[in-house]
């Protein structure tokens, strides 16, 4: 069947043709399909709108050249939803009309509002929390439990998965905590040595950035970017196993999910991140020492055989046990956010945000709690 | 002026040192039913989507509508993408929107018809596949493999495009919906003069709808033809596909209805 080009058809038009002695007839003719009307649309329909209005008249459509839906379904509208009584058209347009005639004319809507929306809305957020935490608990005691099993039968450690974990979420972000390390290692040196210089206790500097940077920064800087770095890609990436039903399969399978996903991710965190925090120490102090030197002539070798001096090594240890404990939350709090996603992108995406969000604020929170239970350690 | 419409010529496809297609030709004409079939790994999605421009062929040239889909004709490219529907094998349906939203989305990037207008076309598209329309307002992740196909069906004739692309259309249906599936297809075909070019690995299917069959294997076009004349081909992997216990199920069914309508 040759199909005419689509650019060589006559626009939609509709005008009246009146005959002496014969009812008054509207005669449709032209490309009536989408791509004719796309232009000519907003012209068309006023005039139909006061066509139709005239309700003795006949409708002749034998002129049409293409009939679509959409087309059929303007001249559908413009009759008022119903089929005209004094209608001609082509006999292989007849089944176009056919589908109109069961379009609904009400909209699905949904409900009104509930008066007490608010109550629900806040009721409904307490609840999640409540879940959050109770399938954190579960996922928590499951990790228990295979620690447990595993330390009962050595072999079984997934030393692989502990290893890659500890490669992708250790090794790969040691560019991105160095360059950060840095530059807060130099910013925090350069202010202080501002205020140091009015008192004249320039050598307070190594006091200031040892402190703040072995106890505070370095491992909380390092919790941060690990929780938006790693954390993120454990959530989405159990999440997409979600959504492929890879989850579905390992569990068909009979591979416990926790032994092999979240217990190897929870172990390398936990192992990467006292390591991860002791290199941002590291390149934080040294940021520091080249400011200190700029900025008070502080040279490099006073810098480093003063350190030891000030810094007590509790704070170190305090430190890295930060570290630790942070690299567990993190992976816990992802993990639990990954499992909890449903196969669908919007919950992927809301999930991820749920968990780097989250994982921050557990940091900062279990930060504070430290700082409380640690207050007379390493601060002479 | 334009012949084909789809026109593919010279097609050269290579991943690394593997070559998935060998100078390939292949023209769709107006209005008919194309299927592509072949083995796994044969290409046969591959070229479907370098038909629609979600890939590059290594060589070689497609136009569609006569537009070359890898030219730099930007806005003839973006007439040719309201002519046409794709149907993906998974539905591909945006799972942050509802059914109603999911069809509704091409008319309203049209910025052409008002709300009213679209929401009955919507309503017409999803009653024309079979979804009742208290399903409307639900979102893809709580249907069925089934009915997200359908619904993307409707998303895929949103536009009224001339030409359908169909991956799959019929796998993972249930049989009564299959042949319901196959019946609209015929139906929108008759009506609109759509032209379908679809990959189809379902016998049933293939028999029921092609006006030609186009069959890969071996990096290559074997041959294009009727179905009468591919089946008569002599290739392996044709007999195989066709006259195996399945093929000649399917093929004997269909002589079968031709005979009685041929006695009636």
């Amino acid at each position: 069947m040759a199909h005419p080009a689509m650019d060589a058809l006559p626009p939609p038009e509709v005008r009246l043709v009146t005959a002496p002695g014969r009812v008054r007839c509207f005669v449709v003719s032209g490309a009536w399909n989408l791509r004719g009307l796309e232009r000519r649309l907003a012209g068309l329909k006023p005039r139909l709108a006061e066509y139709t209005s005239d309700t003795g008249a006949a409708w002749d459509l034998r002129e049409v050249e293409v009939l679509d839906h959409a087309g059929a379904m303007v001249l559908w509208r413009a009759w008022g939803g119903r089929r005209i009584p004094n209608l001609t058209l082509k006999p292989e347009h007849e089944s176009v009309f056919k589908h109109l005639d069961i379009a609904p004319a009400t909209a699905p809507r949904n409900g009104a509002r509930d008066p007490f929306w608010i109550v629900v809305a806040i009721g409904q957020k307490v609840l999640s929390a409540l879940d959050h935490l109770a399938t954190m608990v579960m996922v928590l005691g499951q990790v228990v439990l295979d620690a447990v099993y595993l330390i009962r039968r050595p072999r079984r450690i997934p030393w692989r998965e502990i290893s890659s974990n500890v490669y992708r979420t250790g090794t790969q972000a040691l560019g991105i905590t160095a360059l950060v390390g840095f530059l807060v290692g130099v910013v925090l040196s350069y202010l202080s040595a501002q205020q140091l210089k009015i008192f004249g206790a320039d050598a307070f500097i190594v006091n200031i950035l040892g402190i703040s940077i072995v106890r505070e920064l370095g491992p909380v800087l390092a919790a941060i970017l690990i929780a938006g770095r790693s954390g993120s890609s454990i959530t989405a990436q159990l999440g997409v196993m979600r959504v492929t039903q890879e989850l579905d399969a390992m569990e068909v399978m009979g591979i416990p999910q926790t032994l092999r996903l979240i217990l190897p991710k929870m172990l390398a965190l936990a192992i990467s991140m006292p390591l991860i925090v002791l290199w941002t120490n590291a390149i934080a102090l040294i940021g520091g020492m080249v400011s200190a030197q700029a900025e008070l002539g502080i040279g490099y070798s006073y810098f480093l055989s003063s350190l030891p001096n000030s810094v007590p090594i509790a704070n170190l240890w305090l430190g890295l046990g930060k570290g630790v404990v942070f690299g567990f939350m993190i992976a816990l709090v992802a993990c639990h956010f990954g499992l909890r996603i449903e196969p669908n992108t919007e919950s992927l995406g809301i999930g991820t945000t749920n968990s780097v969000v989250t994982s921050i604020t557990v940091v900062i929170i279990v930060d504070a709690i430290f700082a409380i239970m640690f207050k007379d350690i390493g601060i002479s | 002026m334009e012949d084909y419409v789809v026109d593919v010529r010279g097609l050269w496809t290579q991943f690394g040192d593997n070559v998935v297609h060998r100078d390939i030709d292949l023209s769709v004409r107006y209005g008919e039913i194309m299927s592509l079939v072949g083995g796994s790994g044969s290409g046969k999605t591959t070229m479907l989507r370098q038909m629609i421009g979600l890939e590059r062929p290594t060589r070689g040239e497609v136009r569609v509508f006569g537009v070359s889909l890898h030219g730099d004709d930007a806005a003839g490219l973006r007439q040719i993408r309201h002519r046409w529907g794709m149907l993906f094998q998974e539905g591909a349906l945006f799972s942050a929107l509802t059914v109603f939203d999911n069809v509704a989305l091409p008319m309203r990037e049209l910025r052409l018809l008002d709300e009213g207008l679209i929401h009955d076309l919507v309503m017409m598209k999803l009653d024309m596949v079979g979804i009742e329309l208290r399903h409307a307002s639900k979102m893809p992740a709580e249907l069925s493999g089934g009915m997200v196909k359908r619904i993307a069906l409707a998303r895929a004739l949103a536009l009224e495009p001339e030409l359908l692309f169909l991956d799959e259309p019929t796998a993972g249906l249930d049989p009564d919906r299959s042949e319901s599936f196959v019946s609209l297809i015929k139906e929108l075909h008759l009506e609109l003069h759509l032209t379908v070019v679809m990959v189809t690995h379902d016998l049933d299917t293939l028999v029921a709808l092609s006006d030609r069959v186009a069959v890969l294997c071996d990096q290559r076009l074997e041959i294009v033809g009727t179905l009468d004349e591919v089946v008569s081909d002599t290739h392996p992997f044709i007999c195989n596909f066709f006259m195996g216990e399945r093929g000649r199920r399917a093929l004997e069914a269909v002589k079968a209805v031709k005979d009685i309508v041929s006695m009636t």
